[in-house]
């Protein structure tokens, strides 16, 4: 049994947090986990990818075609690794832009958010999530990733208990924003489950 | 965020780890008691970590000035019977090569790892070296793990190797296992007690004169064979035989081999590799004699494939003429040359390209950068200048819209650089770029250089108090240690003026138009001119609590008029400054409120958050 999650977004946006969380309530599952991030020149606004693996890997890549869930921080960075999905990938999809400063008043910008989202769907089963504005809600704009995460543990098939992703956010993240990550994870799976 | 804790006392423990932590606890578990390094992708969370815990386990941990010295602190610390680590990224090992080349001839007395992080695929270098080879050059043994359990476990595994055969040892990782993260089974820590240090003069063996050396090298060659014969033995090298085909493989792609033998479903020899140097040749012979043809997996260099050309057996070798000798390894690349090398049949995933156009989104210099004013200013008042620029984040100013770096080429070689072009009596003003922690690494040297031989040049030192580009590592400007004690600061002032600098100023970049008046005088003026540009770094003064509200477009009253559409805003390059409706647009989620935009405004249309509209 392996799952293989890809997480795409910009550097600053908390992915290194979610894979450690990730990777930390894989091992209160009892299960084993590689992953792979980006660290240095690469997180300075660039464009960031996080591997996460849970089960019986060995490779701390996720092998191309083969990724079951992709979790994007930012819209157009889930068009980047379509070469990863596999044919049953499941997307979460943040569905607010942050433009690269590449297309700051250029006329061929940034895409339209619903273009990405229809391209993506020709691709995997594709939930947009309105990450900001839940995390708003749950008390600080900081809180997307948790929000996105939330959003990922309601996914068909996804082998970890929210029980056990709940007890990890509560260990990796500062003692006084648990409550206000715990609400954003919440707040993440009603958006996937209704 | 809460950090997980690498000393805690639970053996049997598994714990999601970092490699570069993994290693870190490797140490811990192998009883280091000196560690050292420079920072450096990717190696620099390895004394991030061992700092955090460095008091408490009675280590001492420093960021040292550069990495001869941190490979020179971590040999006296050996010498005098205290175990010592010190680590790198790849081109490190270059700056500390002057030591490392003839460390091997003395040996050393308590284990001494040297960690060399390379970074195939360059994700943050400026070349793709393989240090295996200077693990040769330098003869001494190089380990090589390949996830994150095997960086804890060959760690400890390099100190034993180390007091064993009294040679320093090199545990080569790639980003690809320093940052790569695994479950990890914690061992045991060993009780902390206060060991005496004690150094036993031996002037034939530690003062490396001629005559001594020259007893010293037959002696180091004959336990290079001894090592070789050790390697085969090795546990860390593993066979399994199976088929007429063999593959041999070594790092992080041991577990790319492991998952394509699975994928493909097939049966094939195999020969993994955690002792790299010396090659394991009895071992290897013993594999070549049950196979007829084998396959080399190693990213980079030929460096095992040759070595085995070398044993001239029958056996048809295969490598480089399936993989690239470039860039880093992919499971899917490893499993096509496989496939091909096997002669299965393979169907490689579809190929994939989005039919929208992305736009790229290269790393960029932060919203708040004070580098960014820096550079906008020494752009407006040079018209012909070459930037000899260096290693940091400041190398981003190379990007569009600045385009203020005509050379990066390795740490402090601007200053000297620099020098060079005016030397060689090029016309234009020459400035030199080059950040503080890598000024202290390698500019000083240059500084003096130019002073001495009469370089008539500006040299511009961002001084941003931190080492910001590898994660913000304290550094002698600082007055911080590595563990957080305070220290005395070096004055940057001072020190350029003893280098024998003619005309010293500083300033703060954010303010805008005392930098360009300071910029004009400095490139006035004739001689060796040094400019100190002092800003916290804007990561920093987020939690210093430096950032201001943000600018305003005043759009309500200015509409129209003021804002006349003419970009100046953008030309900085900062990710917070957009562009909507034909207008500038501050995007304050990222707006540090560092007022560059303010100042490069022409027609005053955006307005400092504080100041009334």
């Amino acid at each position: 049994m392996l799952t293989n999650v890809l997480i795409a977004g910009v550097g600053g946006q908390g992915i290194i947090l979610l894979s450690d969380v990730l990777g930390n309530a894989a091992i209160r599952s009892g299960l084993g986990v590689r992953g792979s991030e980006t660290h240095g020149m690469a997180q300075r606004g660039g464009s960031v990818v996080a591997h996460i693996r849970i089960g019986n890997a060995r490779s701390p890549l996720i092998p191309k075609g083969r990724a079951d869930y992709l979790v994007a921080l930012e819209p157009l960075e889930a068009l980047r690794y379509l070469d990863y999905l596999a044919e049953h990938c499941i997307a979460v999809v943040s569905t607010t832009p942050i433009p690269p400063a590449s297309t700051h008043g250029k006329v061929a910008g940034y895409p339209s958010v619903k273009a990405i989202l229809d391209e993506l769907s020709e691709y995997a089963e594709v939930y947009p999530i309105d990450a900001l504005a839940l995390a708003k809600r749950a008390g600080s704009v900081l809180t997307g990733n948790l929000v996105m995460l939330g959003a990922l543990s309601a996914l068909r098939g996804f082998p970890l208990e929210q029980e056990v992703l709940k007890e990890s956010i509560a260990s990796r993240v500062p003692p006084k924003t648990i409550d206000m990550n715990l609400t954003a994870f919440k707040l993440g799976r009603k958006a996937v489950k209704g | 965020m809460a950090k997980l804790d690498i000393a805690i006392n639970e053996p049997g423990r598994r714990v999601f780890l970092l490699g570069n932590l993994a290693i870190a606890r490797g140490a811990l578990e192998a009883g280091v008691r000196v560690a050292s390094a420079y920072p450096g992708t990717p190696s620099s969370e390895i004394l991030d970590a061992i700092a955090g815990v460095a008091p408490k386990r009675g280590i001492h941990a420093e960021w040292s000035t550069n990495e001869k010295v941190a490979l020179e602190v971590a040999i006296g610390a050996s010498y005098a019977g205290a175990r010592a680590m010190a680590a790198m990224k790849h081109v490190g090992v270059n700056v500390a090569l002057d030591a490392l080349a003839t460390l091997a001839y003395t040996g050393v007395n308590a284990g001494l790892v040297l960690v060399s992080a390379d970074d195939p695929g360059m994700h943050s270098s400026q070349n793709e070296q393989d240090n295996r080879l200077l693990a040769r050059f330098a003869k001494i043994p190089c380990l090589e793990p390949y996830d994150a359990q095997s960086a804890k476990d060959y760690t400890k595994a390099a100190f034993e190797l180390s007091e064993k055969f009294q040679t320093p040892v090199m545990l080569r990782t790639t980003t690809r296992v320093s940052h790569a993260k695994g479950d990890v089974t914690l061992g045991e820590l060993p009780d902390y007690e206060k060991q005496k240090p004690r150094f036993v003069k031996d002037a034939r063996r530690y003062v490396c004169v001629p005559a001594h050396s020259r007893a010293l090298h037959p002696v180091l060659n004959r336990k290079l064979a001894q090592l070789e014969e050790y390697a085969s033995e090795s546990e860390l090298n593993h066979m399994h035989l199976e088929g007429e085909k063999g593959i041999v493989v070594a790092g992080v792609a041991r577990n790319y081999v492991r998952e394509a033998i699975e994928s493909l479903g097939v049966k094939v020899s195999l020969l993994e590799l955690g002792f790299t140097h010396p090659l394991p040749r009895e071992l290897m012979r013993r594999f070549l004699s049950s196979v007829s043809e084998v396959l080399v997996v190693e990213e980079l260099e030929p460096f095992l494939e040759e070595q085995i050309r070398a044993m001239q057996s029958d056996v048809v070798v295969r490598g480089k003429d399936l993989l690239p000798r470039e860039g880093e390894f992919t499971p899917e690349l490893v499993e096509e040359a496989i496939a091909r090398f096997l002669g299965v049949e393979h169907s490689p995933p579809p190929r994939r390209r989005a039919k929208l156009e992305l736009p790229p989104r290269p790393p960029v210099l932060c919203p708040g950068c004070s580098h960014r004013a820096l550079f906008y200013a020494l752009k407006k008042v040079t018209r012909r200048k070459i930037y000899a620029g260096d290693i940091g984040c400041y190398t981003l100013g190379a990007l569009e819209p600045l385009k203020a770096m005509d050379t990066c080429l390795c740490m402090g070689a601007g200053v000297s650089q620099a020098q060079g072009f005016y030397h060689a009596g090029i016309d234009e003003d020459v400035v030199a770029i080059i950040g503080d922690s890598t000024f202290l690494h390698a500019g000083m040297p240059a500084l003096l250089n130019a002073a001495y031989n009469s370089a008539d040049i500006l040299v511009i030192i961002l001084d941003n108090r931190t080492t910001a580009m590898t994660g913000h590592q304290p550094h002698p400007g600082v007055g911080v240690t590595a563990t957080g004690s305070e220290t005395r600061p070096v004055d940057f002032i001072a020190l350029a003026k003893a280098l024998g600098a003619e005309y010293v100023a500083k300033v703060k970049p954010n303010d805008f138009e005392e930098t360009v008046r300071v910029l004009e005088e400095a490139l006035s003026r004739r001689g060796l001119r040094v400019v100190i540009a002092e800003e916290p770094c804007a990561l920093l003064g987020r939690k210093l609590g430096l950032w201001k509200t943000p600018p305003r477009v005043t759009r309500g009253r200015c509409e129209g008029y003021l804002c006349s559409a003419c970009r100046a805003c953008l030309r900085i390059g900062c990710p917070a400054v957009g562009w909507e409706g034909g207008k500038a647009k501050i995007i304050e989620e990222l707006c540090t409120g560092c007022g560059l935009c303010v100042s490069v405004c022409p027609n005053e249309a955006i307005v400092g958050g504080e100041e009334e509209c």
